[in-house]
């Protein structure tokens, strides 16, 4: 029975096999779950963590200090106060979305962790459409903070939230244009067959191994722009726009529904940055041409023993938290945008330029 | 925009700026575990020196706040003198300052023209309970002994009273071993007195409406009184006083000679 559980899953889950998958589906089951949970809270704390030390060091300041060594646990203790406070839930609210709203802000960050390959054979599931899975899941989040904003009966959290869906509707066509110039050069929607086409793609004439942020650089930049707007980060973070909105579609929450809409924040964060490491700076390769130890063969891709495992998983979270300075380091530079600034950009600047880019890559991938 | 640059640059700038702070030191003061950096003039505590407070009850009238509370009594003083008449004196007997009201405008301190208040730069006196922060005559007095020295005098600048005073004098002393003695002993005296109001540039008015600008200062004495162990600013008053007394002497000198 659990035999053909797994081949079931492994026949949908397409071509790759992770590490962990065992003999016993169960087991197999409980330790994919444990790894993308495991993800889903610890990672997005280390990128915390990161943002208000980078943060503060940029601003000439010093960030946390005394919660834990470096106030490395400062996020824990903002984790412990916040299920100390008081849920306060406004009497005009429409209390049933106004409670599901953070938790659906959630799940499609918890979904996007599923496919996200961390190291050879690292991942929960290698779904064939494991791209197209991500960019699906991750623009229902905008629901999440849609219902949180019309549920508070607050009106600024009803024009946070709608600023939030404006910009999901101008970014996510840039976003999803960007990555599929990927797909169509590693001809593939598989992430992990993103990483493998990158591990083996040279340029053209040479025997140089690149990743795709080298032909692809128009592509990232506005992979990453567009990604920054889903994601409501500074410079793109209207929908909560503080000197506005006071704080957009989460002016009413407290509490644990506050830290689930942070947590789904930062997570979201760390997941996009991870795609971008994944879709453009070679997954868990170190360097563009050196595998890592230990799996030479097969392309530097799975079955890397436990040390070339490791170093892999060691390397995509490396390049995650690179991705995240680099995010916050915008942040803390530049000033927010207006709302028409923000729309009039995706829609006069960022999709033609999408549009034309993918065009080039097509002609090219037939050219060469 | 006043100047035009191609776009973006603001955007690279920007994160120049930033990038810049990562690797200098952090401008945080870390101020519980270390004391912070203090202006030389901070104004966190009233001290009061109580010895020199003639409950002349100017700060009281003028704080903005009315937060200093003064209780006094009257003594009668013996005469001096037999025959002479007793005078009364005012003793202080409450001095209190309470800083939940103060708004640390100074203006006592201003005001105070006997020198019995003074700004001490110590912060540190928050209570659980807000009548803790009535401070009586006896913790005003402790904070005296956090208050730091007066910051030295500009160059240049008028000398205080005290050291006018010594001016005056050491004028005296020196007109008296140059001048010869025909000279009237009562017009010097006279002039130390009338000159003890503290302006050492003025001539004396018997000096023959000779007036000098105090304008520099006398080497040789001056290096004499920093030999003697004196306070530069004690040494640098004198040295003017010194010079002044012989510029005068020099024209006096060339008058005559005229």
């Amino acid at each position: 029975m659990t035999t053909t559980f797994a081949a079931t899953a492994t026949a949908f889950a397409g071509q790759a096999t992770s590490v962990l998958t065992q003999e016993s589906f169960l087991l197999s089951l409980l330790l994919k779950i444990a790894l993308v949970v495991g993800l889903f809270l610890v990672v997005p704390l280390v990128g915390g963590y990161l943002e208000h030390k980078a943060m503060g060091r940029l601003q000439a300041r010093r960030g946390p200090v005394e919660a834990g060594p470096f106030g490395s646990l400062q996020l824990v203790a903002d984790g412990i106060k916040f299920i100390q406070k008081e849920d306060v839930i406004p009497r005009a609210a429409d209390r049933w979305v106004f409670s599901l709203a953070p938790g659906l802000a959630l799940v499609p960050v918890l979904a996007m962790f599923v496919v996200l390959p961390l190291g050879p054979g690292v991942f929960a599931l290698d779904l064939e459409l494991g791209l197209f899975y991500a960019l699906a899941a991750g623009s229902v989040g905008v629901l999440g903070i849609m219902m949180g904003g019309w549920a508070s009966a607050n009106k600024f959290s009803l024009i946070g939230g709608l600023r939030a869906g404006g910009q999901l509707i101008a970014y996510e066509l840039p976003l999803i244009l960007a990555a599929i110039t990927v797909a169509v050069q590693a001809g593939t929607l598989s992430l992990v067959g993103i990483v493998e086409a990158q591990a083996t793609f040279t340029l053209p004439g040479t025997s140089i191994n690149v990743w795709y942020v080298f032909p692809q650089i128009v592509s990232f930049a506005i992979f990453f722009i567009a990604a920054m707007a889903e994601l409501s980060r500074p410079p793109f973070d209207m929908p909560i726009a503080d000197s506005e909105l006071v704080f957009g579609y989460m002016t009413e929450y407290t509490g644990i529904k506050f830290a689930m809409y942070m947590l789904a924040e930062y997570a979201g964060m760390i997941v996009m940055s991870g795609l971008l490491v994944v879709l453009f700076l070679g997954g868990w390769q170190p360097l563009p041409g050196v595998p890592l130890p230990g799996c030479e063969g097969a392309a530097g891709l799975f079955d890397c023993g436990l040390e070339g495992t490791l170093l892999g998983v060691l390397v995509t979270l490396g390049k995650i938290m690179g991705v995240v300075f680099l995010m916050v380091w915008f942040r803390v530079a530049w000033p927010r945008l207006r709302e028409d600034q923000l729309q009039r950009f995706s829609w006069l600047v960022l999709v033609p330029v999408a549009l034309l880019n993918l065009a080039v890559v097509t002609v090219a991938k037939v050219e060469f | 925009m006043a100047t035009t640059s191609p776009p973006g640059v603001g955007l690279l700038k920007g994160l120049g700026v930033t990038i810049k702070h990562l690797a200098r030191r952090p401008a945080t003061q870390m101020y519980p575990k270390q004391r912070p950096d203090l202006a030389p003039r901070t104004r966190g505590v009233i001290a009061l020196m109580d010895e020199n407070c003639t409950v002349c009850m100017l700060c009281a009238r003028e704080c903005p706040d009315w937060c200093i509370y003064i209780d006094s009594h009257k003594e009668t003083v013996p005469p001096a003198r037999e025959g002479g008449r007793a005078r009364t004196r005012n003793v202080l007997d409450r001095f209190a300052i309470d800083f939940s009201l103060c708004m640390y405008c100074g203006i006592c301190v201003e005001v105070c023209p006997f020198d019995a208040l003074f700004w001490s730069p110590e912060f540190e006196y928050a209570e659980y309970d807000i009548t803790g922060l009535l401070h009586e005559m006896g913790r005003l007095r402790e904070w005296m002994d956090t208050v730091p020295p007066p910051p030295a005098l500009d160059d240049g600048a008028e000398p205080p009273a005290e050291v006018a005073d010594a001016i005056a004098k050491a004028i005296e002393e020196h007109e008296k071993q140059l001048a010869p003695p025909a000279d009237e002993p009562a017009s010097d005296e006279q002039a130390s007195t009338e000159n003890g109001d503290g302006d050492a540039a003025a001539p004396a008015p018997k000096k023959a409406d000779v007036s000098v600008e105090a304008g520099q200062i006398d080497q040789e004495t001056y290096d004499q009184l920093i030999a003697e162990g004196k306070s530069e600013r004690m040494a640098r008053a004198k040295a003017k006083a010194a010079w002044v007394g012989k510029e005068k002497q020099r024209i006096l000198d060339e008058e005559g000679g005229a």
